[in-house]
């Protein structure tokens, strides 16, 4: 780097700006916590104390210079690590090894994240073309309930699965109908759409199944054994025992990407939802790219509800999903549209899941405060969608209806 | 129906739910509600009959005979007029509810907002009405009921405000705030009410519930036996609502103003409203019904509340389908706050013979149903088709053009 700054003014450097310091300050507060977690388990709240302090006066330094969001999340970040990392250095170190296994509770957050992701990623096909889906959620739903029902009638978890996406496009295709034909208001036939499915699922499951409940033999979606890796420090307990379908959602957020940003359906599906006027004049059909989309967006929903049931919980119960189509969507608002930004906004929703599901453990048998852990994810998603880190921008058409001129 | 219903608009303006609403209110009176209702039974029954094989009109017949509707009827029997005015005051606990829920989705979708929460919004309001029903005992009576009924709408519009006040500044979406909100309730209740919880009732430790709220701060009941759930006096607080609302609307500057930023928001703004803060005020607004209703069933009926009672309820989703179907009109709120409240009640495990339907089927058909109506409202071209048709109709009555 050339110095050609002027004398009492400091190079505008990239790496020293101010949006990179702020950065740097959120990792420094990260840190600070992190010390005091198993392996390290530092005992000493001098550790935290410095790092967030670090992290704070970073922070400081980046707000007063322009560093906007980043300086001001470094602050928060500076003191949330000062928080957690004394509270962390006040309890038992047996206790945080207990909760705080990294492989296991990568794993967890994997199984957690994988639902969304599917979910995610199938709305990004819809609200990329222009069209609003509250509907994910009742799509989940109808994946869930269809895979197990149709396992268990079929004896197959693959037929299972393959009618859990033929039930989730059946009722993505009642959302298209009613949002692009008719026009009608996307937000409002999102929700009938969940209560259809809510009422529908409730309903075949009740009759189905009656009081005994879901059957606990249905053929569930196989783990995918990798014998070489067991071994392996960290990476073999992580991924050498993995459900097939969280592999699945691997391939389908590379082939979702090159989709939508490297092949003309992509480009089509996104023209659409930008400028559908201009998409329809030079001869792309608006209605019929806006139907493919959301039927997409179904089956893929549907396949995130079918983990759900047949590879995670291994049963059903009614409304099983549980606002996971919203938070799916959250993720997606929160990863700007993307493929891999939903998967970084599914993976954090995915990781306060599972560190609500180990917590507990922290207290005694019978104890009511563990429920409060499962407010984590939904209280995140609301943080997330208020726009902490930076504003999305939607696609310019979504939730307009096209007519046809 | 190839002509848009007004001048081509510039590309890039949609109609606002509001401005959709407004077009709907015009069309056709109260026959469009009546249509899409008994289209959306039409639906169910058809479901009724092809997933489980029974007879859809019995099956009708039997949870119409649980909503105690028939006490209307003066040629039933003395001994069915006594079950069915039992019957009846359970039906109309339910439509004081839903008359509240539905005023929180429908004063919030006025400004062109829609507001899921009314399930969390109501669950704090029971929660904050129980704990200071069974706490405050310095206090007497009708200072003591204030108190809760005050104290549980502010907590539903403070909760509804958090989602407002995102919006307005942020621009977070209400729709996933809100239901985002109803599960942090759904679940801290499981907390508060549960073992070890701050109101949970240490008398008996192991029942996730609260303790039971004064004696005297029970609602009067007018119809029926207190001890059997008869109705209660906050029948009357909803129908005051109903011409709060109507008042609130009509005849105040804030009601202008919501309405104005429902309609449009730009112009609203153009025109020197303040658009954020006619946002916020309108989910908070939104947020008080929902409350009051959830303070109102606690001092009513329910006198004490568990875990099972927030996390089982379903009240502020039906009011999503009581709003839009009433058409976020006051009176049309009534009715079909009406409806629902029979529906719910007439396939309640209490009131529908199992031997004729399962009632927890019947529970999922009302679901369904709420579904139907929800899709068939949504659809302003259906309506209009309907409303041209019967303007076509009068066009052939009358000999001259209307004007």
């Amino acid at each position: 780097m050339i110095a050609r700054a002027e004398p009492g003014r400091l190079p505008s450097s990239r790496l020293l700006g101010a949006k990179n310091t702020g950065l740097l300050g959120i990792g420094l507060g990260v840190l600070a916590f992190w010390l005091t977690l198993p392996p390290l388990t530092t005992r000493t709240v001098l550790w935290p104390l410095i790092f967030g302090l670090l992290a704070v006066a970073a922070g400081i330094w980046s707000t007063r210079r322009g560093g906007g969001r980043a300086g001001w999340s470094a602050v928060a970040s500076g003191l949330l690590g000062i928080t957690f990392g004394v509270l962390a250095t006040r309890s038992s170190t047996a206790h945080l090894e207990e909760i705080v296994v990294w492989s296991a509770l990568i794993a967890s957050t994997l199984r957690y994240a994988t639902p969304l992701t599917f979910a995610a990623i199938g709305g990004m096909f819809s609200e990329r073309s222009g069209v609003v889906n509250i509907g994910l959620e009742g799509m989940m739903l109808m994946g869930s309930f269809f895979g197990v029902w149709g396992a268990d009638k079929t004896n197959s978890w693959a037929l299972g699965v393959l009618i859990a996406v033929v039930a989730g496009i059946a009722l993505a295709f009642v959302h298209a109908v009613f949002t692009i034909h008719l026009r009608a208001d996307q937000i409002v036939i999102g929700t009938a759409v969940n209560f259809l499915a809510l009422g529908l699922t409730g309903y075949l499951f009740v009759s189905s199944y009656g009081a005994e409940g879901a059957p606990t033999a249905i053929p569930e979606i196989p783990d995918v054994s990798l014998g070489f890796l067991t071994d392996v420090y960290f990476v073999g307990p992580v991924f050498a025992n993995l459900n097939l379908m969280i592999w699945l959602s691997f391939a389908l957020l590379l082939l979702s990407y090159v989709v939508m940003f490297r092949t003309t359906i992509g480009l089509r599906i996104r023209a659409v939802g930008e400028h559908p006027r201009a998409a329809d004049t030079v001869g792309i059909s608006v209605y019929r790219t806006r139907y493919a989309a959301v039927m997409t967006s179904g089956a893929l929903a549907a396949l995130g509800g079918a983990y759900l049931s047949l590879g995670f919980v291994h049963t059903f119960d009614q409304n099983i999903t549980g606002g996971r189509g919203f938070i799916a969507l959250a993720a997606l608002i929160f990863g700007k549209w993307r493929p891999f930004g939903a998967f970084a906004a599914a993976l954090l929703f995915g990781f306060s899941s599972a560190l609500g599901d180990r917590l507990p453990d922290y207290f005694a048998e019978g104890s009511a405060v563990p429920q409060l852990f499962n407010v984590l994810p939904y209280l995140l998603t609301i943080i997330a969608v208020a726009g902490v880190i930076g504003r999305s921008i939607p696609p310019r058409a979504i939730g307009r209806p096209y007519t046809k001129q | 129906m190839t002509e848009a219903p007004t001048p081509a608009e510039p590309e890039g303006t949609i109609p606002s739910p509001a401005a959709r609403l407004a077009l709907y209110q015009r069309a056709g009176g109260f026959v469009t509600p009546l249509i899409t209702t008994i289209f959306a039974f039409f639906i169910g029954g058809l479901v009724v009959l092809v997933v489980t094989g029974k007879n859809p009109i019995s099956t009708y017949k039997a949870i119409f005979n649980g909503t105690g509707l028939n006490w209307l009827f003066p040629w039933i029997s003395h001994d069915d007029r006594i079950t069915a005015a039992f019957n009846l005051q359970a039906t109309l606990l339910l439509t004081t509810t839903l008359i509240l829920t539905g005023l929180a989705v429908a004063f919030a979708f006025r400004c062109g907002l829609f507001n899921i929460g009314g399930q969390g919004q109501y669950a704090i309001g029971s929660i904050v009405a129980v704990w200071v029903g069974s706490s405050f005992s310095g206090l007497a009576g009708i200072p003591h009921i204030l108190l809760a009924i005050v104290l549980g709408s502010l907590a539903g519009a403070a909760l509804a405000g958090i989602a407002g006040f995102l919006k307005a500044t942020v621009g977070a979406h209400e729709v996933i705030t809100t239901i985002m909100l109803n599960w942090i309730l759904f679940w801290s209740a499981g907390y508060i009410f549960g073992l070890e919880g701050p109101l949970q009732d240490k008398t008996q430790a192991s029942v996730p519930v609260s303790s039971n709220i004064a004696p005297d701060t029970h609602l009067h009941v007018f119809w029926g036996n207190p001890v059997l759930q008869g109705l209660h006096v906050g029948f009357f607080i909803a129908l005051g609502a109903l011409v709060a609302y109507w008042l609130l609307l009509n005849r105040t500057t804030l009601g202008y103003e919501v309405k104005a930023v429902g309609f449009n928001p730009e112009a609203a703004r153009y025109a020197g409203i303040g658009v954020g803060r006619s946002i916020f005020l309108a989910m908070a607004i939104s947020g008080l019904f929902a409350g009051l209703a959830g303070a109102v069933d606690v001092l009513g009926w329910q006198f004490h509340v568990g875990v099972d009672d927030i996390q089982g309820s379903s009240v502020g989703f039906i009011g999503i389908a009581v709003a839009l179907l009433g058409r976020n009109s006051a009176p049309g709120i009534f009715f079909s706050a009406l409806l629902f409240g029979a529906l719910v009640n007439g396939t309640s495990t209490r009131n529908l013979d199992p031997e004729i339907f399962k009632p927890e089927l019947a529970q999922n058909l009302t679901l369904m149903i709420q579904g139907l109506v929800l899709l068939f409202v949504g659809t302003d071209v259906l309506v209009l088709y309907l409303w041209r048709g019967r303007q076509r109709l009068m066009f052939w009555r009358k000999t001259e053009p209307p004007t």
